[in-house]
């Protein structure tokens, strides 16, 4: 690239990526595969970790210490967290969410998938679709990441063998339509050579017509879905000018949905007082209008009682504000829910008190198939609950928008972060 | 009038990393009761100023702007400081390494391969308490270093200022959980996301003034561990090790006592830009002594509560 494109800063759009695997399909090697040959690894990296896999007296290269970041899981060669990464292509600025399979896998998965526009699911092309496959499916369906790809790994272990994709390829494709997913892309790859990884697979798979995994990825559609649909933008500050410069206050907050537009009627929810919006401004610039997920400050025609928490949504827009929620949750604290727990639930840039009625039914990780909980949910448990909240919230189904459709749960105590939510409905 | 593409994503991706940036302040100016911006000089802490007024101009900031004072400064980061701030006015907290030791907190350390990296993290902590601050927001980035390419945005410390990093709190969507319990505190990273170069971009998009030692300069310097040192009374040299004049910058800034500078020519932001793409070293390994120490020198000392 020439110095003149590298300041471009127009150029790239960003692509928020996950990659669900589980320990031995190679996702490690993928991700070292696809961090080096996008020339991200710097020497002094590649000599670090040179250094430790021959000190481990490895013979070969051991690519997962590039993202095996933490003592704890150097010394005992296994992935605990999520790490997020970065890459740039020519076409694309990724970031990489690197979710570990093994320990704490429902968590972990949800963590990076619920910021992904695309998940990467790793095959091994000798064992084909696993449980861990289902369940990696399943959670990309749940959180509605809006691509999947599969790379069948390890091809080369199979000769390349056209038959062997296909069959993966077609049980793949049947699972993700009895889930409901849209179209699955499947590209056959060997991460250890690089086969099929940023350049087409082609002499080792000449069957294969598609393009290369980095350029299926360059190549899917940022659709913006949240910049569309009606208005939802939550207040996160009020900004009071000081002095007579400043003018009137502004309302500072991030688009979750939908397009803010100077001259729309808006109201502010759950309050219902009414105003145009006069500006739509960053630091002094002005804007006609702006689209989430941008991050902007607000002018209104008068002053409103409204504070950190409320929503501004445009007048004929609005949702009715909620009380009840049904929604699924995943649960990640090794305290098990039981119904009638009293949580804190943060939704938006509104934090309020929560108690859980119900908890109707545990889904089954693979299928998503709902069975009895007697047992309340527990670490890692996927489950359908029913919770009331003491201030209304001014929530969409997160099937119609993820921004506003999401929730955390909260300990009222330790403020542990108990679970993550996604609301069926609201009433 | 500036107008912004109504229905037209996707953003670029500096556009998406500023709005990601700004929700994440103001959301710690929502849930927080006393933080405070971490402030080094360095093109990162430049960058949140700016983001900072993105997220609250034409107000003032919700917090002041804080500097871990080593005492080994580059004198033209501190006059940098001290004049962006007086520009953007702010209050500024000046917490003083020199002052720990004055008071018996730390023991200074000498020698020809001393430095006061470590000692800032009791400065760092000491200040905290002292200002009863319950969040710190600071310039750190997942692409420096591995431990924290596993950290959250919104990063716990319990009350002796420690990170676990088998404890930390999922972080799902963008609701972050900024609650503390009495003594506990968030270290806070809004540019967690970005890259040296996506920095380096911004700075230039948005016109941003750095300090003079980024760009290419002729120093006295002296080679040590391959890197290169200021030749300033404040770091001992070795026998043999003769200082040189030559064209150098600096591609982080950080104590004097354990920064290198780096050969250059490049003068201009897109001669900078040009040797950082072309670059196949990292900024930490090429240019900072700390990091160099051990296998996990990074995660150790954040452990312990450093930055």
């Amino acid at each position: 690239m020439e110095a003149g494109a590298l300041l471009d800063h127009d150029a790239p759009a960003l692509l928020r990526l996950a990659t669900l695997g589980s320990v031995d399909d190679g996702k490690s090697t993928l991700i070292g595969r696809l961090l080096h040959d996008t020339r991200q690894i710097a020497d002094d990296q590649l000599e670090h970790v040179r250094d430790v896999s021959s000190r481990r007296g490895g013979g070969t290269l051991d690519l997962a210490l590039l993202t095996d970041g933490l003592r704890a899981e150097r010394e005992q060669g296994i992935t605990i967290d999520v790490a997020y990464r970065s890459f740039l292509t020519p076409r694309r600025r990724f970031i990489l969410a690197d979710c570990p399979g093994h320990e704490q896998y429902t968590r972990n998965m949800v963590t990076g998938a619920s910021t992904a526009d695309a998940t990467v699911l790793l095959v091994d092309a000798r064992q084909g679709v696993v449980a861990q496959t289902r369940r990696h499916l399943a959670i990309a369906e749940l959180l509605r990441v809006p691509h999947v790809l599969v790379a069948v790994n390890k091809m080369d272990l199979v000769d390349w063998s056209e038959a062997r994709f296909n069959e993966i390829a077609d049980e793949l494709r049947a699972l993700a339509d009895g889930l409901g997913l849209p179209d699955l892309v499947c590209v056959p790859i060997s991460a250890l050579d690089g086969t099929g990884v940023v350049e087409p697979a082609g002499v080792a798979a000449p069957w294969h017509e598609g393009p290369s995994l980095v350029t299926r990825l360059e190549d899917l559609p940022i659709d913006g879905a949240d910049a569309h649909g009606p208005l939802r933008l939550p207040v996160q500050w009020v900004i009071r000018p000081e002095g007579e410069h400043g003018g009137g206050r502004r309302y500072a907050g991030r688009i979750a949905r939908g397009t803010v537009r100077v001259g729309d009627d808006v109201v502010a929810l759950p309050s219902g007082q009414e105003a145009v919006v006069t500006a739509v401004e960053l630091l002094g610039e002005d804007f006609d209008a702006a689209a989430a997920p941008r991050s902007v400050s607000i002018g209104l025609d008068r002053e409103l009682d409204l504070s950190r928490g409320d929503v501004l949504c445009r007048v004929g827009e609005a949702p009715v504000p909620a009380r009840e929620l049904t929604a699924t949750l995943c649960w990640m604290h090794e305290r098990p829910l039981q119904p009638g727990a009293r949580l804190l639930l943060k939704h938006g840039a509104r934090t309020t008190r929560a108690i859980v009625g119900e908890i109707r039914e545990r889904l089954e990780l693979e299928t998503l198939t709902p069975v009895a909980a007697p047992d309340g949910l527990g670490l890692n448990d996927l489950g359908h609950v029913t919770l009331r909240v003491a201030d209304p919230l001014v929530a969409d189904p997160y099937s119609e928008c993820r921004e506003t459709g999401a929730f955390v749960l909260i300990d009222d105590q330790d403020h542990a972060t108990l679970a993550a939510g996604m609301i069926i409905s609201a009433g | 009038m500036t107008i912004t593409a109504l229905d037209a994503p996707p953003l670029s991706a500096l556009d998406a990393l500023e709005a990601e940036a700004i929700h994440v302040m103001r959301e710690i100016a929502g849930e927080r009761e006393r933080p405070a911006l971490l402030f080094s000089g360095g093109k990162d802490s430049i960058v949140l100023l700016r983001l900072a007024e993105k997220a609250f101009r034409p107000g003032a900031f919700p917090f002041p702007v804080m500097h871990v004072d080593t005492g080994h400064n580059f004198p033209e980061v501190t006059e940098y400081r001290d004049r962006r701030i007086a520009e953007l006015g702010e209050r500024l907290i000046v917490a003083s390494v020199q002052d720990s030791i004055d008071a018996g907190r730390v023991t200074d350390v000498t020698g020809p391969r001393s430095s006061r990296n470590r000692l800032q993290t009791v400065t760092l902590l000491d200040a905290i308490a002292e200002h009863k601050l319950d969040a710190c927001i600071g310039g750190a980035r997942r692409d420096e270093e591995r431990s924290r390419a596993k950290e959250r945005i919104v990063s716990l410390r319990d009350d002796f200022g420690g990170w676990d990093p088998r404890a930390q709190r999922p972080e799902v969507w963008d609701l972050y959980n900024a609650r503390v319990r009495p003594g506990e505190h968030v270290r806070v990273f809004p540019i967690s996301n970005w890259t040296e170069l996506d920095v380096w971009r911004y700075v230039a998009r948005e016109g941003l003034e750095l300090p003079s030692i980024y760009f290419a300069h002729e120093r006295s310097v002296f080679e040590r561990d391959g890197m290169l040192y200021a030749d300033d009374p404040l770091i001992e040299r070795l026998p043999g090790e003769e200082p040189f004049t030559t064209s150098v910058r600096y591609r982080t800034v950080g104590d004097m006592t354990c920064t290198g500078a780096v050969r250059s020519e490049a003068v201009t932001m897109e001669q900078v830009v040009e040797e950082i793409a072309a670059t196949r070293i990292t900024e930490r390994g090429e240019t900072r002594a700390d990091d160099r120490a051990t296998e996990a020198a990074m995660e150790d000392r954040k452990r312990e509560g450093y930055f």
